[in-house]
Order: C-alpha cells, then sequence, then structure tokens
C-alpha cells in the first residue's frame, strides 16, 4: 500500500485497463500501484505488451482506465471528462512522445510557444519562456524551422521544450528516446537529468536502461503488473534475501 | 572510481564482460573447467592478467624502445578512466615473460646519477607475435554466465525463487548503468568513452536478456 497520500504529486491505486474487442479481452494493466513524489523521477519498463505505455496513458488521461483509481496533487482525476482533462494537462502535465508529435505546419519557436500560451502565459511570457528554452536545448538556430527539416534528435529536443513550455508539475515521457540513435539519446538523456535536477517530477517509460538508470526508482512491469519497483542505488551489493522477495502488485 | 573489467588488467582487452568492478566479491566461479574468464584463483587471475598485458606492451614497443615505468604512462595515458592503472610490478613481470619467450629484448641504459634502467625493444618474433594477433577475429562476449547458472539451478536447489534472482540481478544491472553512465558523461576522452559505450551496450543486452528469461522460465 501507498502511504502519505497529501504529499505525492501522482498516486495510481489498484488502476486496470481491459481492451475488448470481438469477443476477445486483452488485459494490459491488471492492478498498478504506483506513486511520485515532487520532484522524482521514475521509470517504468518492461517488455512490450507488458502495458507500460497504457499506464502512462492512463496516468496522462489520454485513457480512461476501467477500474482503479488516480490522484494528481491530491486531486482524484480518474473520472473526469476529456475536456478536463485537457485543461489539467494544458496546465499541469508536460508530455513527450516516441514520435516527437510536433505540430508540422508551425514553426519550432510556435511548437513552444503554443504550448506555454495554452498553459496560461501571456503573449510575453510565453515568447520569454520561448527563447529561453531555445536558447537551453541548443535550438536557438533552428527557431523558425519546420520540425520536418530538423534531425530527430532535434525534433525531441523540441518536443522536450514543448512539454517544458507550461512549467508542469509532472512530466511523462513515452520512449522518449526510442526512435532516436545513441548520440540524439544521449542529449536527451541529458535533458532529462537536468531538469530533474531543477526539481521537475519525472515519469516516463522506456526500453532504454541508461535512460531507466538515471531514474531514481524503476518500477519493472510485467504482464500488466509490477513486479518490482526498486530505487537504483549506486552499490550494487545485492540486498538480503527477504527484503529483495518483498514484491509488489 | 569505477573501473571496467577486473581489478588486474582486464583478461583480454575486448573479449571479456566488462563489469563494473567490485572489489569485495568473491570470485565468479564459473563451473569446474570451465572457460570463464573470471576465475576463482588469485594465482591464475594475476596470470591472465599478465597474459592480457602482453599484446598492449608489444604494440607500445612496436613503436620505439621503452622502459617499464614509461609503458605504464603510455598505458594510462591511452585507456584512461575506463582500465585500472596497470600495476608496474605485472608489467615487469610480464616484459620478463616476454624476453624469455624471446619476443623483447632489454638493454642496460646507464644512468649518470640514477641506477641503470633497463630499456626494452621488440624482436622480429615479438613483431610476429603482435602481427598474428592483430589478423585474428576476437572472440565475442561469454556465451557462459553465472547469473543463468543460479537461476536454472535456484529450481532444482530451492534456494531461491527466479523472480526474486531477477528482480536482484536487474537492480544490479541497472546499478552498473547508472555508474557508467556518470563515467561516460564525466570523460572528455574518446578512447576511454568508447570503452563504456561498449560495456553499456553489453548490459544492455544482459537486461534485455534478463527480460527474455523472465518471459520464459518466471
Amino acid at each position: 500500500m501507498i502511504s502519505g497520500g497529501d504529499r505525492l504529486l501522482l498516486r495510481a491505486s489498484k488502476l486496470t485497463k481491459t481492451f475488448r474487442g470481438d469477443g476477445t479481452a486483452v488485459h494490459a494493466v491488471r492492478g498498478v500501484d504506483l506513486a511520485l513524489r515532487p520532484g522524482e523521477f521514475v521509470a517504468v519498463t518492461g517488455p512490450s505488451g507488458s502495458g507500460k505505455s497504457t499506464l502512462l496513458h492512463m496516468l496522462g488521461g489520454l485513457e480512461p482506465p476501467t477500474s482503479g483509481q488516480i490522484w494528481l496533487a491530491g486531486q482524484r482525476v480518474d473520472g473526469l471528462s476529456q475536456a478536463r482533462w485537457a485543461v489539467l494537462r494544458r496546465r499541469h502535465i508536460g508530455f513527450v512522445f516516441q514520435f516527437f508529435n510536433l505540430v508540422s505546419n508551425m514553426t519550432v519557436a510556435d511548437n513552444v510557444e503554443l504550448a506555454a500560451l495554452m498553459g496560461g502565459a501571456s503573449r510575453k511570457q510565453a515568447r520569454a519562456r520561448r527563447v529561453e528554452l531555445l536558447a537551453d536545448l541548443g535550438l536557438t538556430a533552428k527557431a523558425d524551422a519546420a520540425p520536418v527539416r530538423l534531425s530527430g534528435g532535434e525534433q525531441q529536443r523540441v518536443a522536450m521544450a514543448r512539454a517544458l513550455a507550461n512549467r508542469p508539475s509532472l512530466l511523462l515521457a513515452d520512449e522518449p528516446t526510442g526512435n532516436l540513435d545513441s548520440a540524439a539519446s544521449q542529449a536527451v538523456l541529458r535533458l532529462l537529468r537536468r531538469a530533474h535536477a531543477d526539481g521537475q517530477a519525472i515519469l516516463l517509460v522506456t526500453h532504454d536502461a541508461r535512460v531507466a538508470s538515471a531514474a531514481d526508482r524503476v518500477v519493472s512491469l510485467f504482464d500488466g503488473m509490477v513486479m518490482d519497483d526498486a530505487a537504483v542505488g549506486q552499490s550494487a551489493r545485492p540486498a538480503p534475501l527477504p527484503s529483495v522477495l518483498k514484491l509488489r502488485g | 572510481m569505477i573501473y571496467l573489467a577486473m581489478p588486474e588488467w582486464p583478461v583480454g582487452l575486448v573479449h571479456s564482460a566488462p563489469t563494473v568492478c567490485d572489489h569485495e566479491q568473491e570470485g565468479k566461479a564459473g563451473l569446474p573447467g570451465s572457460a570463464c574468464p573470471a576465475a576463482p584463483a588469485r594465482g591464475r587471475q594475476a596470470r591472465e592478467g599478465t597474459t592480457a598485458m602482453r599484446m598492449p606492451l608489444l604494440a607500445l614497443l612496436a613503436k620505439e624502445p621503452a622502459h617499464g615505468y614509461e609503458l605504464k604512462a603510455q598505458l594510462e595515458q591511452i585507456f584512461g578512466e575506463a582500465y585500472p592503472s596497470p600495476n608496474i610490478g605485472q608489467i615487469y613481470v610480464t616484459l620478463q615473460r616476454l624476453e624469455r619467450d624471446g619476443l623483447v629484448r632489454s638493454e642496460d641504459v646507464v644512468q649518470a646519477t640514477r641506477p641503470n634502467k633497463k630499456v626494452y625493444g621488440l624482436t622480429e618474433a615479438g613483431r610476429e607475435e603482435l602481427l598474428q594477433w592483430m589478423d585474428r577475429p576476437s572472440e565475442g562476449p561469454r556465451v557462459r554466465d553465472d547469473f543463468f547458472m543460479k537461476l536454472v539451478l535456484s529450481q532444482l536447489a530451492e534456494t531461491s525463487d527466479r523472480l526474486g534472482l531477477i528482480n536482484r540481478q536487474r537492480r544490479h544491472y541497472l546499478g552498473q548503468m547508472r555508474s557508467l553512465s556518470m563515467l561516460a558523461e564525466a570523460s572528455d576522452r574518446r578512447i576511454p568513452r568508447l570503452l563504456i559505450e561498449g560495456a553499456m551496450l553489453h548490459l544492455q543486452a544482459d537486461l534485455d536478456w534478463l527480460q527474455r528469461c523472465q518471459e520464459e522460465l518466471v
């Protein structure tokens, strides 16, 4: 069980998701408990089909859970309408996807500015935030370019800037390095680390162990259930058996 | 400080499984008679350490004659933080063996104010040995795996459950990955960074394979 509910940024309890189609039911997520403190960086790993993306989508309101509860900053959110979720996301959640999902007919600068505006910033504030973020991510020279003119790594950095534009309480990322080569992955990882060092709470789903190992905690998902939830330590000495065998989910 | 490979010089520059060195760790025993590179016996480890250093020393001497301390400094310079600094004793023992085998030849150089120093140079046989080594393809990463033995045998011995073993191993790998990742981040030199990157790719493969073990066996 998860305790200290008030001080958690995100909490999920007994979350399930079942997809039903022509007589068959796929149990993608089967009773997941998860908690995230403010400023914490948690990585969810697992094989494809283990339910990790579905879990992230539920936590970001992109997919309604079949059952279970979700609290965001103490507020119950699992029953919110799509419209309410949209408002919540614009103000409090940043999203990074595997395939960048930038608006293709807008410039890099506008992609980032729009996110800040939708998050409630004034035009002037949005502009300042965009300038700051693009400079920070080394993309100032690309501000007026169309996203398609950028490399995958650059596009993902723009996506990061967009996700951070509204100063979200929570950054959600779905395989942010899944479509990048090694060097571009490292650049994205460096940005994630830096955002985390600045106090950004991050929940990401990844297959990239290097990205996962940068997190404070790694949750292993298998068959829609949590198999392990452990802090990533520097010291890799195995813990005594009884504590290792204590499983969750 | 975190090093790849063993406390002594790594057994084989490339093909030994890169692991973060842990001085407290007991010898990772392979099966009896196995070719497990990390043999438990200290003596054997030291011997293999010097074996592994033969080729780097021959390669350095192919460029120009040098004495022991120069060779040590050059190895440190080339491999940097990715490998532990080679032990001077190991270097001298290796040089003696290379000389015994006719691969290097030493010459005493008289110094005015200090004791004579031995300068080593490559022989024709040494150059031949080096070329043969260079031309030979190297072994791939290890196939035997101590963890896999545990995983398979735990069921028989009823010592611990497989999921517990897998979780513990995953945490261990992730901890190593984190250490390597930070080491890579701190390294601004190309050669050490490439070595570290290689070790991380191996670790990623180990983690993927752990997942396969979980899918199949748990």
